[in-house]
């Protein structure tokens, strides 16, 4: 006898396709946005390529007026103070999650902790850049006078400073919940055979969470190398490379976000306006890049 | 495939209900949009003349760039532009465009000199050496010959520019390159410049802030801003070699010349011995020729009229909110420019 229990009815079938219809078109939907921003990208930067060509990626002159255009100060101004930002913010956003996911999980003290961290991404970046401006410059200055560097007090270091703590919270809250995660039998086996928090930490905690923590990085990573408002109110905007290590780290420079945001409400003519969306093209494949090169490491950690 | 063309359907709806949206702009309202430095005054008078006529004006500040680009794409009834059409917009425009001085404003030069209490006086040769990185300590001779029986610091010197694109860099270096030979080689004149020294700070709050908390720094900013934020600034020699202090006055001074017809022109370094050298007009854009699209010959004479509005009775808002307004000769010439726009080849005023 047939056990009616195990058809499913018409409207049942219905709903299923109908879901998963609904789920294919939102991934759809969100493939097309990625590919169509590419597009256009490529489409609108062909006069800049055309007459720029691969002398775009490391010409040093930035120059509208004369209409000469190369990215390499950007360039290198994005990496700088992306991954200074990074290796700032990255013990404590590794400590955060390990306070919070092991030593104090739960509980008012860790709920305030977290929610407060949550904060940091939601304050606008107008505000960090406002508060960097007059709050951490007048400091840096005073630092930057006592070692003897030019006491600008905005630069590339003031601007990763600020950018550290607005990534805080990207890579700090997918550690928290991938720690707390991690199962307890794992861990009380550790403890049963007399291991210490901290050897806990080490051994059982860390090798189970560390793809992910490192994808929370990835996270941060991409934030910072986006980030605009706030970098371009700290980093002094520009155009000239340093000439020595002093300068790089404490002297003024601009990112590939801040030219774009400064300059393409006013660009006058066609091949700056290229120039500025090629801007935004060599933006979206160092990001592609990056986060390419982000994947590799974890699928090589995943495989040891 | 299915997905692609609902999607398409999808995009045409949204098109085509943006579209009637703007076709359905009601008659009694004219659209404007462009230069952010003149809609304080703008939203002034429109809205004096909203309260007079009953014809509001939508004017959206995006930016002289934005405005130009919308009255090339002819989805407003005129642009705001702090700077004449260049070569390439014209291009693009093709047909002839009025340029109608609506105001004129001018840009000052800030400075945080510790221990500097009196005034200090600069040329635009000084300026533009200084802004090329030559100059690079306040005692330089150069400047202390301009500032006799001032004593200035040691102190090096910032050089704070703006970062953004905007119409105040536009007017600084016009200036800088007709005062200054080697700036005019070595960087020229727009609205964003490779600037061979010195920080950038975004808008005008950006390089206010900067001057106001950087020993030995010195900026620029639009007149209205220093005004309204009560910062001190230079006087500036104009070509007859007079230093000026830039006023409202002065400013407005500085127009009151021989203008060509087309009023497309660059006051800066004026030959007026009163004038401010570093001014210049903002602009209203339309087109000569108001008969385009499916424009009523109604619309196109309330668009002048409202224009006609602002360079008469509109003028008595401009000294309130920082503006110059214009100068005898300059109206002479806005009149003329108004009085020129036709409807069909038909004069409209």
């Amino acid at each position: 006898m047939k056990n009616k229990r195990l058809d499913l009815s018409y409207s049942q079938m219905k709903w299923e396709t109908i879901f998963r219809r609904l789920l294919i078109f939102m991934g759809v939907v969100l493939v097309l946005i990625v590919v169509g921003i590419l597009i256009t990208l490529i489409k609108e930067s062909i006069p800049s390529v055309k007459s720029s060509g691969f002398g775009y990626l490391w010409s040093k002159v930035w120059d509208p007026v004369q209409n000469i255009y190369g990215a390499y100060p950007f360039l290198i101004g994005t990496l700088l103070t992306s991954f200074i930002a990074l290796l700032l913010s990255i013990p404590f956003s590794y400590a955060v999650s390990i306070y919070l996911g092991e030593y104090n999980p739960k509980g008012w003290l860790s709920n305030l902790l977290k929610n407060s961290i949550e904060l940091i991404a939601a304050v606008p970046s107008i505000i960090y850049g406002f508060w960097g401006l007059f709050v951490l410059v007048p400091i840096i200055r005073q630092i930057e006078t006592k070692i003897g560097v030019a006491p600008y007090g905005i630069g590339v270091l003031t601007a990763s400073l600020v950018l550290a703590v607005m990534i805080i919270p990207y890579a700090a809250s997918l550690g928290i919940t991938l720690i707390r995660m991690v199962p307890s039998a794992l861990k009380e086996g550790a403890y049963a055979l007399g291991a210490t928090r901290f050897e806990v930490i080490r051994s059982v905690v860390m090798p189970y969470t560390r793809t992910g923590l490192f994808a929370g990085v990835l996270l941060s990573l991409g934030r910072a190398l986006g980030e605009t408002m706030a970098v371009t109110m700290l980093i002094g905007n520009t155009p000239t490379l340093a000439h020595n290590f002093k300068d790089l780290i404490f002297g003024p420079s601009n990112t590939m976000a801040s030219v774009i945001a400064n300059e393409f409400t006013e660009a006058d003519h066609e091949q700056y306006l290229s120039a500025l969306v090629e801007l935004g093209l060599v933006l979206f494949f160092v990001t592609v890049i990056i986060n390419l090169i982000g994947k590799r490491i974890i699928t090589r950690f995943t495989n040891n | 495939m299915k997905v692609i063309k609902s999607l398409k359907v999808a995009a045409v709806a949204i098109a085509a209900s943006a579209l009637s949206l703007s076709a359905s702009a009601q008659d009694n309202t004219l659209l404007g949009a462009g230069s952010t430095f003149v809609y304080p005054l703008f939203s002034k008078i429109f809205a004096e003349y909203a309260a007079k006529t009953n014809i509001k004006v939508n004017y959206q500040s995006i930016g002289s760039g934005g405005g130009i680009l919308q009255l090339t794409n002819k989805t407003v009834d005129f642009g705001g532009s702090d700077a004449p059409l260049n070569a390439d917009q014209a291009k693009k425009i093709a047909v002839p465009v009025l340029h109608i001085p609506m105001a004129s404003g001018a840009v000052v030069i800030t400075y945080n000199v510790p221990g500097l209490t009196t005034g200090l006086n600069l040329n635009g040769a000084v300026l533009g050496d200084i802004y090329l990185g030559k100059i690079t300590t306040w005692n330089d001779p150069k400047i202390a010959a301009l500032n006799k029986g001032t004593k200035l610091p040691e102190t090096g010197i910032v050089v704070i520019h703006r970062s953004d694109g905007s119409g105040t860099s536009f007017i600084f270096t016009d200036f800088l390159t007709k005062v200054n030979p080697e700036w005019a080689s070595k960087v020229g004149k727009a609205s964003a410049v490779n600037w061979p020294a010195g920080l950038g700070g975004k808008g005008n709050e950006g390089v206010a802030g900067l001057v106001k908390q950087t020993p030995g720094a010195i900026g620029y900013n639009e007149l209205a801003y220093a005004l309204q934020n009560k910062m001190t600034f230079a006087d500036i020699a104009n070509k007859t070699g007079k230093f000026i202090t830039p006023t409202l006055e002065t400013t407005t001074a500085s127009s009151n010349v021989e203008l060509p017809a087309n009023a497309e022109v660059s006051l800066t370094n004026t030959d007026n011995p009163k004038g401010y050298p570093i001014t210049s007009f903002t602009w209203a854009l339309i087109y000569k020729e108001q008969k385009y699209s499916d424009r009523s010959a109604d619309r196109a004479k309330q668009l002048l009229k409202l224009l006609w509005y602002n360079i008469h009775d509109g003028q008595k808002n401009c000294a309130p909110l920082n503006y110059a307004p214009l100068s005898k000769s300059a109206l002479k010439v806005a009149e003329k420019i108004l009085k020129s726009a036709t409807y069909d080849g038909k004069a409209i005023l």
